[in-house]
Formats: C-alpha cells, sequence, structure tokens
C-alpha cells in the first residue's frame, strides 16, 4: 500500500550566526570558487549542533540535522519541542518559504501552510477585499473563495464590518477573519503552525473544533506545531518530539507527550526529582532530607502535570535522633511567589518518631491547580518548640491545563489555583 | 510507520531539495496563481490612493507639475532645443515613459524585501510579485499617457500638427522592451539586495544619474555632435526614448540596429534576472 503523502529524507538546515558584513562576502566567494570547480561546500562540513543555551565557537549551526519521517494519508502529527528545536525551521522548508541545506522533502497532493494567520492582509483593504487577497496568497483561487465567502464571514463573525478597511478592526475582529480565510481552505496537506493562540476563548474553541474537523471529519493530512500540549492530544494522532535540531521520537501521540513531559537532565529549572548525597543533605541534628520527588498517577517521575491528574510529592528523610510532634509543611507557590496554599500533615502523623528512614507522601488533587509553574518550600520543624529543616524552596514543576474547567483547549484562567469545585443547577418552578 | 512500500508508485506532486535547475522556470505555476496576480495588481493600485482625497487624479498632477518645472530649468533657463517638437509636449512624453521605467525598476527591486513578511509565511510563485508591480504601473501610465494626448490635441487646436499616425503601433513593442529591461534590472537588484543592501544605497541615486545619462529632457540629435555622446549611445534605454519620440512626433535618431541592441540587452537582462531571482527565491528568507 502506499499512502504515505509526505516523505522527508535527511533534512538538514545550517545557518550562519552573526552579521552580514566583509566576512560572508569572503565567505560567499569562497563558496562560488567551491562550487564551480566542482568542489563540496566547505562550510557545509563544520557546523555545530543547534543548542542556543551553551555559545558555540562555530559561526555556523545547524538548526536541522538529518530529519527523516514520514507522514501517512490522513495522519495528524504532532511536532513538539521545546524553543528553538527546530520545529519552526522544518515547518518552513516543509512550506517552501526557505529550501533544505540537504536532503529532500516528496508530497503528494496540494500543500498549503498556516504559519500565521491574516499573512498579505493589506491594512488599507477591506475585509472583503482582503479575505480575497489572503484566500488567493494561500493558494485558493477566486472562484473556489467566491464560493466560499459567506461561510468565511459566516465563521469570522465579523459581518458588519465586512467593508470597512481592515486597519479599524480590533485585533480580535484581525485575527477572527484572519482564521476563517485560513480554515477555509482545502488543502490536501496542511501545515499550521501555533496559529491557535489567537483571539478569545470562544473563538479559540471554535477554531479548535474546526481543525479537529479538517483533520478528522475530512481525512486531511495535517501537520501541527504546537506548546499547547492540550490541543495537541486533543488533535492528533502521532507525535514527533524534537529536541536541538533532531527528532528524538516518533509515534502515538501519548506516548509522545509523555516523554516529553518527563524530565531530562538538559532541563534543571523544573525538575521533578532531587537527591542529595551523604554529607550534603539538608536538615539538622534530628532530621536530613534524602530525596524528594514528584510523581505523576502512574508512579513516574515527572516535572510536568496535568491540572486534571493528581500530582505525589514524595519526601524521603532519615530521622537521626527520636522526635515527636514533628510536622513536615508543603507551601506551593506560584511563580510570582504568591502562596497558592500551605498544608501540613500534623494532623494526619504528628506522634512520636524513632530513628530509621521515613517516606512521606502528599497527595495534591486533580483540578486543583491552575496553570503555570508552581514551586515547592518546604519546612521540617516542632510547632513552638524547635525550627528542624528551615523553609526553603526545592523543586519546581509545571501545570498544563487539562479539562479543570470543562472547555478543551489552553484556555487562561484567573487565580494562583483552579479548583473545581460543587456546582449545581436546578430549574424552579414558578406558580 | 515506514515500512509501506511505494517505490512502484514514486510518484510526487511536490519535491523539495536544496538545488534546481538554475533555468528551471515553472511558468505554468505562475499561471495557475493568475487570480493572485490580479489581486496583486488591484492591491498595488488601489492601496496606493486610499485616504486621499484625489486619489488617482495624483497621477496626473505630478507629471504636470514635473513638466512646467523642466520648461523652466530646461527649456527657459539651460535653453535645450527640444529637436522641433513642443516643448511642453516633449517634456510630457519624457516623463510619462521614464516614470514608468522608473516605478518599474524601483517597484521590481525591492520585490524580496517589501515582502520578506507574506514571503517568509507562505509558498506562491514569487515572480508574480515584479509582475504585478510591472501590470500595475502600466495602469498609471496609460493615465499619464492619455495626459498626453491630452496635451497633443489641445496643442493641435494651438497650430501644431497632430501627430497620430500608424507609427504608434510601434508604441507596443517599444513598451514592451522597456517594461522588460526595467523587470529585468529591477529582479536583479532584487536578488542581490537580499544579502547585500548596498545596491538599494546605489540604486536611490542611480535611477536619477541615469535619467541624465538617457535622452530624457534633451534629444540625441542635440548632443549628437558632442565629445560624450558615445556615452548616451552606449545607454541601451537611449534607442528606446528616441522611439517613443519617434513614433509619436516622427522625430528621433532611432535605427533598426539600435533597437536590436535594446532587445539583446532586454533579454541577457531579463534572463540573467530570472536565473538569479531563481536561485534566490529559495533561501532568501535566511539571509534577508
Amino acid at each position: 500500500m502506499s499512502d504515505i503523502v509526505i516523505k522527508v529524507e535527511n533534512i538538514s538546515k545550517q545557518y550562519r550566526l552573526g552579521k552580514v558584513g566583509t566576512g560572508t562576502l569572503s565567505h560567499d566567494i569562497n563558496r562560488w570558487w567551491h562550487t564551480i570547480r566542482g568542489k563540496e561546500d566547505p562550510y557545509l562540513k563544520i557546523g555545530e549542533v543547534n543548542d542556543r543555551t551553551t555559545k558555540g565557537n562555530s559561526e555556523y549551526v545547524w538548526a536541522l540535522r538529518d530529519i527523516n519521517f514520514n507522514v501517512r494519508q490522513g495522519e495528524v502529527l504532532g511536532i513538539i519541542g521545546k524553543n528553538g528545536a527546530g520545529k519552526s525551521t522544518l515547518l518552513k522548508i516543509l512550506s517552501r518559504t526557505t529550501s533544505p541545506t540537504t536532503g529532500s522533502v516528496k508530497a503528494r497532493g496540494r500543500v498549503a501552510s498556516l504559519l500565521e494567520v491574516g499573512t498579505g492582509f493589506h491594512p488599507e483593504l477591506t475585509g472583503r477585499e482582503n479575505i480575497f487577497m489572503n484566500g488567493a496568497i494561500l493558494g485558493m483561487t477566486r472562484r473556489e473563495i467566491k464560493s466560499k465567502f459567506d461561510e468565511i464571514v459566516d465563521f469570522s463573525g465579523v459581518e458588519k464590518y465586512i467593508d470597512t478597511p481592515v486597519k479599524r478592526y480590533s485585533s480580535g475582529m484581525y485575527v477572527r477573519l484572519a482564521f476563517a480565510v485560513a480554515a477555509h481552505l482545502e488543502p490536501e496537506i496542511l501545515i499550521v503552525d501555533e496559529v491557535l493562540a489567537v483571539g478569545d476563548a470562544e473563538f479559540q474553541k471554535k477554531a479548535l473544533g474546526k481543525m479537529k474537523d479538517v483533520s478528522q471529519g475530512q481525512g486531511r493530512t495535517v501537520l501541527f506545531v504546537s506548546h499547547n500540549m492540550a490541543a495537541i492530544k486533543n488533535l492528533c494522532t502521532n507525535g514527533m518530539i524534537m529536541t536541538n535540531g533532531t527528532c528524538t521520537f516518533s509515534g502515538e501521540i501519548n506516548t509522545a507527550i509523555d516523554r516529553y513531559l518527563k524530565p531530562n537532565d538538559e532541563n534543571r529549572q523544573v525538575q521533578g526529582i532531587i537527591e542529595w548525597p551523604k554529607g550534603e543533605q539538608p536538615g539538622g541534628d534530628e532530621v536530613k532530607l534524602t530525596s524528594i520527588r514528584l510523581l505523576n498517577e502512574v508512579n513516574e517521575v515527572a516535572h510536568s502535570f496535568y491540572t486534571s491528574s493528581s500530582i505525589t510529592l514524595e519526601i524521603n528523610y532519615e530521622i537521626l535522633r527520636e522526635v515527636s510532634g514533628s510536622r513536615i509543611v508543603l507551601q506551593l507557590l506560584d511563580k510570582n511567589g504568591v502562596v497558592a496554599f500551605a498544608s501540613t500533615n500534623h494532623l494526619s502523623d504528628g506522634e512520636r518518631k524513632d530513628r530509621g528512614f521515613y517516606s512521606t507522601t502528599c497527595i495534591i488533587p486533580e483540578n486543583l491547580l491552575n496553570k503555570g509553574r508552581y514551586e515547592i518550600f518546604l519546612h521540617i520543624g516542632i510547632p513552638g518548640i524547635k525550627m528542624l529543616l528551615k523553609s526553603q524552596s526545592f523543586l519546581s514543576f509545571d501545570t498544563i491545563l487539562m479539562g479543570n474547567q470543562g472547555s478543551n483547549f489552553d484556555e487562561n484562567w484567573t487565580g494562583v489555583v483552579a479548583p473545581r469545585l460543587q456546582w449545581k443547577t436546578i430549574k424552579m418552578i414558578r406558580n | 510507520m515506514t515500512e509501506s512500500k511505494d517505490i512502484t508508485t514514486e510518484t510526487w506532486d511536490l519535491e523539495i531539495s536544496p538545488k534546481t535547475g538554475f533555468l528551471k522556470f515553472d511558468f505554468k505555476e505562475i499561471w495557475r496563481y493568475r487570480d493572485l496576480l490580479l489581486l496583486f495588481i488591484k492591491r498595488d493600485f488601489i492601496a496606493q490612493y486610499k485616504q486621499t482625497v484625489l486619489g488617482p487624479l495624483w497621477h496626473l498632477i505630478q507629471p504636470i507639475l514635473t513638466t512646467i518645472m523642466f520648461l523652466l530649468v530646461f527649456g527657459r533657463i539651460a535653453k535645450i532645443p527640444t529637436d522641433g517638437i513642443n516643448p511642453i509636449l516633449f517634456y510630457i512624453t519624457g516623463i510619462t515613459f521614464w516614470n514608468y521605467f522608473t516605478t518599474c525598476f524601483t517597484g521590481t527591486s525591492n520585490t524580496f524585501i517589501a515582502n520578506a513578511s507574506i514571503f517568509g509565511k507562505v509558498y506562491f510563485p514569487r515572480l508574480v510579485t515584479p509582475l504585478a508591480t510591472i501590470a500595475s504601473s502600466l495602469i498609471r501610465f496609460g493615465i499619464q499617457f492619455l495626459l498626453l494626448v491630452a496635451a497633443m490635441v489641445w496643442f493641435s487646436f494651438k497650430g501644431e500638427p497632430l501627430y497620430f499616425s500608424l507609427n504608434w503601433l510601434l508604441l507596443i513593442p517599444l513598451l514592451i522592451l522597456l517594461a522588460g529591461t526595467a523587470l529585468g534590472m529591477g529582479i536583479i537588484v532584487s536578488s542581490l539586495t537580499t544579502k547585500y543592501r548596498d545596491f538599494q544605497v546605489l540604486l536611490s541615486f542611480g535611477l536619477q544619474l541615469l535619467m541624465y545619462g538617457t535622452p530624457v529632457v534633451y534629444s540625441l540629435s542635440y548632443i549628437n555632435t558632442m565629445k560624450f555622446a558615445w556615452l548616451v549611445k552606449l545607454n541601451p534605454l537611449t534607442p528606446l526614448m528616441e522611439g517613443f519620440r519617434y513614433a509619436l512626433f516622427g522625430k528621433g535618431m532611432v535605427t533598426t540596429e539600435l533597437l536590436l541592441y535594446s532587445t539583446g540587452f532586454m533579454l541577457v537582462t531579463l534572463f540573467v534576472g530570472l536565473a538569479l531571482f531563481n536561485k534566490v527565491e529559495k533561501s532568501f528568507m535566511d539571509t534577508v
């Protein structure tokens, strides 16, 4: 069977760092001199792995290195990775706005890319004129646009302003109109980059729904880049993780997301585990911490969690001298340093402890936290008597909003926490 | 996910690779995007005068004021003869055709830089944009040409001969030559400026200098005996400007050889331009 619609073979992309100046001219001349003698480009041999955090020595960097993958007909491939991992460069190559340094891409069918909404919108032209303009830029013919015009206007919800120049539009209206055009494209292959992060919540929901229709209902092949894990999980069938310009995982979407969210050495800022070797363990004469771990619902160490699942904080420590009446206090701070809540094991677990190793766990329930980064502060003490471990920050973790409030997209919700509370509506019967 | 054997049906609609043939022009693709071309033409023309009261009338005001200026500076002060043609008609002719050349040239010369934001986001045949510039400038040219015709009719009432003749048909090939040269030179500059902006600086005053090196405000017959006349004759635009006046008024130093020279120049610039453009359009986003 031959249902592969995109075939990417050994794609690499090299960039030169720094400014264009006399240096580039001499390199260009040297490169040209090599090519007319039929030799290989001398600058292709050098170049460094794309890692923006370390300062490199070479002027050349590989934004992508040897990417290989195939996409099947009807597959919705989510491409995930950190900023600078090469996702956008890959999409740029696939949408032909830049060419690869080596390798080739083959595709079957019409390819349309949505790297941004509203490409080619001219501020002086009216909404109507811009629908035609934008549609044509995205590859639609005049007739196609005409036949979908009413649908587009209807979807955008800016009918009233359709004959007003778009420079008079609010930014929201502008984006709505732009997305409406894009959403009515009918290519066989659609390439989408982060465009859902526009408009208000209501519109985002609509946009996401439309994306889902396009991919699932109409069997189109979609390549989707986003940092919004909720959207990716919702839309995609397969996932590909990119790290420093290479593809590190490719497979089923849930596996891909789980892998991506797992901690790794490069991500020290947020980490799901901290262990101290002997001699460096924090604490005092009575108690010393040995390790702290954050576990997800399947007992794996993690540093990113869905808000729809619970988080287990596991504190491992050694009691060196018998204590009684001690308590562990957990304070959770949001990224602005606001205490989201404090909690203690005093009630459940305040009795005497003799020497030995202990493990205390605390479960932060699902549907409590908001989206964002939280920091874990811990202290151990006997209230009113003695501080055994001074309050300090140990771990941070990220949360990804998922379904707390019922919506299935990355909605902004206010508050340091976003608990799911008991709501009830009954219909009153009036006489 | 890669096991499927599709060696038997290796037919792809699209192939992207680092290098393509130097002269592989996909004119069929441009034809497929003809709707976009029309919209670009419309946009270029409409957007220019949105929110102005006089609108397209500005196309007329500019040549009128320039003609008055030329009349004063070159006619009255420098006293350069106009080959027996009414000086007003002479200058309007020069301005109309020269304007077309410069708008085409400057318009196409910043194709990549001016459209970087669109080109960086979506693919369509890049050549559509310079072609749209050429075409939308033609509308502007048409308006100015009507002014010229009106002036000719007006002066015929005042005793000037009425020049209309079959020679006017020559205007069409001459105009194509002019547009082709402007397009060729424009896309060469646009390809070079993606990386090295030096050419843009050169262009801004180079065009002004070029006007004085082309018989726009004087006729070739006037400077023909001067020492530097060969320089003006070397200019491939010279036969075109002289040709326009020959077609319109029956006066101008133009021969078939000279026109062939201009044609040859146009073909070479267009060829080089398209080749460069073709090469640059693939990866200019990385350097622009």
